[in-house]
């Protein structure tokens, strides 16, 4: 079995800051880091090799420091990392990215056969949610996006069933592989790194593609060339008009303080108070 | 695993990534293993960075190292809860490549020092914490990590894990710390525009001013504040015994002695806009002397804050940091190249080039110093008030003649501490600075 795992190396965006007079986004000495939800990706990548063995390869578009991100996800366990990496990809929208890693995978094809592509379910740094599902359409790949759970593959039979997340309720689908599955957040745990990996990651020579190594053909389609999103205006949300409550709780028990926020609850929302009355078990 | 390193080097602060980086120059297969997410996120200094140590490591690291400004200008001041009573020294001398000292943030430069370890061939592995040394007999010969697969072995450990070097305890090498060898530090950075900060300090693009102060600020305990100026913040923080906070009768925590700094009147305009950007605390050794524990043995030497190696009275540390960093390295590449093994016979010679080094003549120098600053917190509360009050007698005209001004003045030092109290502090403390 052979999956590719995509991921992308984003500024942790709990560090970022507003550039107080110019509105301009602060990157300096802030730690690039993987995009937290393609561990979830990597981490189910993982539990299927750690079930049907095979390999697992890393994938990813940017600069060049982002190999730390790919030898990051080789500590955990990952077989193989590829950094597509060229000053031609710079300013790719999720359309040119899309095509640039669909084109890389295809590369990776004719090393050897994929079963599955996971991606992150999006990433923090764009909160798009576009590139897997722009990857899979490319690569005529069965999508499988807010994927919560495998529930079965069947190597043999080349089926993949899966839980996914789906407004009200949760979908149980059966489809055929290869398949392109973007996982949700919070549904396995990262695993912790063996030492052993840990040190074969430090040292892991990560390949590095340019467009020719990725088989781009058509140049107009990557970069900001193939790239249609203009950002016109970059700005701080605006604080939020209405101020917290303050309940005073001096010497006041428990019971009293449980009492006050309640009903401060209530008088801000007497829905809320109605539906609960409604609920309540008499 | 198999796998067998000449030396593990245990923390990437400047003492480990000193270490690191001489060892893997030489040829010496290293691995470093850092507690933190990466070199650098749980280090805090004030900072400064003194070129002369770093130089002997990497000679032009100036061509790349993220520095902010060099300074030209040191201020010292003696503060009460008004005033302050200072002097300074600002040199051209100062503006002359190659510069003496720096201000740098931490998070900037240790990635950038970590970096040059990695290039020089070291294995740098983070978020690992060593759990324990692993022992033969006597020997070091490795440490456990805590991962699957965490033994690693090596010919000889460095410890550079810091000012609480639970490795070292845990093995024995040096006793618990105690309250009254560490000084607890808090410090902010705080971002403002870079105009604002030169019109302020009087200073042009690059050039820095460093301000260490003393006096009522830390509300009796033994201990100092600082400013220093970087590229677009200033750097603010204070320090004092952990022992002294603990004992304060006034309950006084550290984030309030910083606030109370802050407030002062010499230096609220100072800082006045400036946006907190980071805030950390951090213990500093300031055992002096009589702290250093036993620095080698079988396998291992201790180097940088995990064997008290800081100079309190010059707010030297990183510097001590670094080059015994580099003489333990050293030590362990002769060693490697005489082939008589890494016993303690051979790391010896670490103890002794360091006895040479400034760093041993300098605490030595200093052996008394802790002491009789924290036996004598008048240092820190009656004179910082009675040279204030004695400059302001002397400046203020209103018409009282200058006799009677020195006549009042020496009987207000008379009636805060007695002639037995002034001499004998004097005498105190022409033995410790001799």
């Amino acid at each position: 079995m052979h999956i590719v795992v995509c991921i992308k190396q984003v500024p942790d965006s709990a560090q970022i800051r507003v550039h107080p007079v110019t509105n301009t986004i602060m990157r300096q000495g802030v730690p690039a880091i993987v995009n937290p939800y393609d561990l979830f990706a990597l981490e189910e990548a993982l539990r299927l090799k750690d079930s049907f063995g095979g390999k697992v390869t890393m994938l990813c578009m940017g600069p060049p420091q982002a190999e730390e991100a790919l030898k990051r996800c080789i500590s955990f366990g990952a077989d193989d990392a590829i950094l597509v990496t060229d000053r031609a990809f710079a300013g790719a929208d999720t359309l040119a990215t899309s095509y640039a890693l669909a084109s890389a995978i295809r590369q990776i094809e004719k090393e050897q056969a994929i079963d599955l592509v996971f991606t992150g379910k999006q990433t923090i740094d764009g909160d798009t949610a576009q590139v897997g599902p722009g990857i899979a359409k490319r690569l005529s790949m069965q999508l499988l996006t807010y994927v919560s759970r495998i529930a079965e593959l069947d190597l043999a039979n080349r089926t993949i069933t899966i839980e996914r997340r789906a407004e009200g309720g949760v979908q149980l689908l059966k489809t055929r592989t290869p398949s392109l599955i973007t996982m949700l957040e919070n549904t396995n745990e990262l695993r912790f790194a063996t030492m052993p990996d840990m040190i074969r990651a430090a040292r892991y020579p990560v390949r590095k593609w340019n467009k020719d190594d990725a088989g781009i053909e058509d140049l107009s389609k990557i970069g900001l060339k193939g790239s249609p999103t203009v950002v016109s205006k970059v700005f701080g949300p605006t604080p939020r008009a209405v101020k917290a409550e303050q309940i005073p709780v001096d010497k006041a028990t428990p019971r009293d303080i449980a009492v006050n926020l309640i009903q401060a609850m209530f008088t801000q929302h007497p829905a809320l108070e109605q539906d609960m009355l409604e609920r309540a078990p008499l | 695993m198999n796998e067998r390193f000449d030396a593990i080097v245990v923390g990437a602060g400047p003492a480990g990534n000193a270490a690191a980086y001489t060892m893997a120059s030489a040829g010496l297969k290293v691995l470093q293993i850092e507690r933190g997410e990466y070199p650098g996120s749980k280090n805090v200094q004030g900072a400064i960075l003194y070129s002369d140590a770093l130089e002997k490591i990497i000679p032009d690291f100036r061509d790349d190292a993220p520095l902010e400004r060099h300074i030209i200008e040191q201020r010292m001041w003696v503060l009460d809860d008004e005033s302050f009573v200072g002097t300074h020294f600002r040199s051209d001398d100062y503006n002359k490549p190659p510069y003496n000292r720096y201000t740098i943030i931490r998070a900037q430069f240790d990635k950038w020092f970590s970096s040059k370890v990695r290039e020089a061939g070291a294995l740098l592995i983070c978020e690992t914490t060593v759990s324990e040394l692993l022992v033969d007999g006597n020997r070091v010969v490795g440490v456990r990590c805590d991962r699957e697969g965490g033994d690693i072995f090596a010919d000889v450990v460095i410890l550079a894990d810091g000012v609480n070097s639970t490795l070292a305890r845990k093995a024995g090498f040096h006793a618990e710390i105690s309250p009254g060898n560490v000084a607890l530090a808090v410090k902010e950075i705080l971002f403002m525009p870079q105009e604002a900060i030169e019109a302020r300090f009087n200073i042009t693009e690059d050039e820095g001013v460093v301000i260490e102060a003393i006096g009522k600020i830390t509300d009796g305990m033994m201990g100092t504040g600082f400013l220093y100026t970087n590229k677009d913040s200033l750097t603010i923080g204070i320090g004092c015994m952990l022992a002294d906070f603990k004992g304060s009768p006034n309950r006084t925590s550290p984030y309030a002695v910083l606030e109370r700094m802050k407030k002062h009147p010499a230096i609220a305009p100072m800082i006045a806009g400036g946006e907190m950007k980071e805030y950390c605390a951090h213990l500093i050794p300031e055992g002096g002397f009589y702290a250093v524990p036993r620095v080698f043995g079988d396998g291992w030497m201790i180097v940088g804050d995990s064997g008290g190696f800081v100079n309190s009275v010059h707010r030297e540390g990183s510097n001590l940091a670094m080059t015994t960093g580099r003489l333990a390295a050293e030590t362990a590449i002769a060693a490697k190249e005489a082939g008589k093994g890494f016993g303690a016979a051979s790391l010896k010679a670490y103890k002794a080039a360091l006895d040479e080094s400034f760093v041993m003549k300098d605490l030595h120098k200093y052996r008394d110093m802790p002491d009789v600053f924290h036996r004598n917190n008048q240092f820190f509360t009656t004179y910082p008030e009675l040279v204030n009050r004695a400059a302001k007698t002397m400046i203020t005209v209103d018409g009282v003649d200058k006799k009677t001004k020195e006549r009042e003045i020496f009987g207000d030092f008379r009636q805060k501490r007695s002639l037995v109290g002034l001499m004998g502090d004097a005498f105190k403390l022409w033995r410790a600075f001799r």
